[in-house]
């Protein structure tokens, strides 16, 4: 626990915690080669919290310190939930007003190319 | 925590709802932790609603547009022999932080055990993985303008990609920036026994470590929210 000796736990935590966060991030890059959907959507954000909370409770010592300190730092931020909600609220109704009162968009995307590859040179 | 507080020679504490009230209503130094280290956690929050911010900003923008949204699977792809693979790039710049992350982690132990050697190579070697992720930042910010990127147009799509994209990943690259530098005078101190001089304290390198943990967090959300989503 938080004291004048510090934080200091065995290094075997630290490992476990580090070669976690590479499989998860793995997974997380594997998600981009799904199909776009709620299973995707619900394994980015999975991945993206499991990451998160390894980083603070571990490697910050948040999961050692005093639940003052933790209901200080963390309670704060589920504020930003609400502004989350707001703000995609906000967001439809915006593109609702434009597709009414501005037409549909023209915009012609340029295709992404960064330099050819095997499958656009075997299609040449 | 019994051990650790009763070693000190410090009174028993309690922790839990008790230990809440007691910290917040004592008119005294709070969460039994130095000052400093205190304060960080404190910048670290209100870091964390300027990234908020932005991150929700690009959310309200990217519903709101009508234009189509640019595939970031697609945009930030790179060919790589000969073959195109999605987010290369981002996903190594992923992996060197998350190396850079664990680095630290054991910096900070290492400090603890008063190692001044293991802490300084480890906060270098940490420091060199994220002068790297800058480094590749670079490229990617490079290669994205040659192809037309900017803050107000791009060829790919919705305008506010880009504007979302440099101001996103601009913030962010410059905190990695300033974490390099700040990591680098700590170890630096660590290194020509400073801290030894003042009483071997090196509750610094944890709070250094604190900030650079959080700056691989936010690159966590940024990598789901603008990266993948």
């Amino acid at each position: 626990m938080a004291s004048d000796e510090g934080q200091q736990h065995p290094l075997k935590i630290y490992w476990i915690m580090w070669i976690a966060l590479f499989v998860l991030s793995g997974f997380s890059y594997a998600t981009d080669f799904m199909d776009d959907g709620a299973v995707r959507t619900f394994l980015i954000l999975t991945f993206m919290m499991l990451k998160a909370g390894g980083i603070v409770w571990i490697f910050m010592h948040m999961g050692w310190e005093r639940l003052a300190l933790k209901l200080a730092i963390l309670g704060p931020p589920v504020a930003i939930g609400v502004l989350i909600w707001l703000m995609s609220y906000e967001g439809f109704y915006v593109e609702d007003n434009r597709h009414e009162n501005l037409g549909e968009s023209t915009f012609v995307p340029t295709e992404v190319h960064h330099g050819a590859s095997k499958d656009e040179e075997a299609a040449h | 925590m019994s051990e650790a507080v009763m070693e000190s020679g410090a009174a028993v504490e309690p922790d839990g709802t008790a230990g809440v009230v007691n910290d917040f209503a004592r008119d005294k130094q709070v969460f039994g932790m130095p000052w400093g280290k205190a304060m960080m956690w404190i910048f670290l929050l209100s870091d964390t609603f300027i990234f908020s911010c932005f991150l929700v900003g690009y959310m309200s923008v990217r519903i709101a547009t009508t234009d189509p949204w640019p595939n970031p699977s697609e945009v930030f792809g790179l060919t790589a022999f000969g073959y195109d693979v999605p987010l290369l790039l981002i996903a190594i710049m992923t992996f060197v932080l998350i190396t850079s992350s664990g680095t630290m982690a054991l910096a900070v132990n290492m400090g603890y055990r008063k190692n001044r050697k293991a802490t300084f190579w480890l906060m270098v070697a940490t420091a060199a993985l994220g002068a790297t992720f800058v480094g590749m930042q670079a490229f990617e910010w490079t290669k994205l303008i040659m192809e037309g990127v900017r803050p107000w147009e791009n060829p790919f799509g919705a305008a506010q990609f880009g504007s979302s994209f440099f101001m996103i990943t601009g913030f962010h690259g410059m905190h990695v920036s300033a974490g390099v530098i700040y990591l680098l005078v700590v170890a630096n101190r660590v290194r020509n026994g400073f801290y030894e001089r003042r009483g071997g304290n090196y509750e610094i390198v944890e709070i250094a470590g604190l900030y650079w943990h959080f700056v691989d967090l936010v690159w966590v959300f940024i990598f789901a929210f603008f990266y993948l989503w």
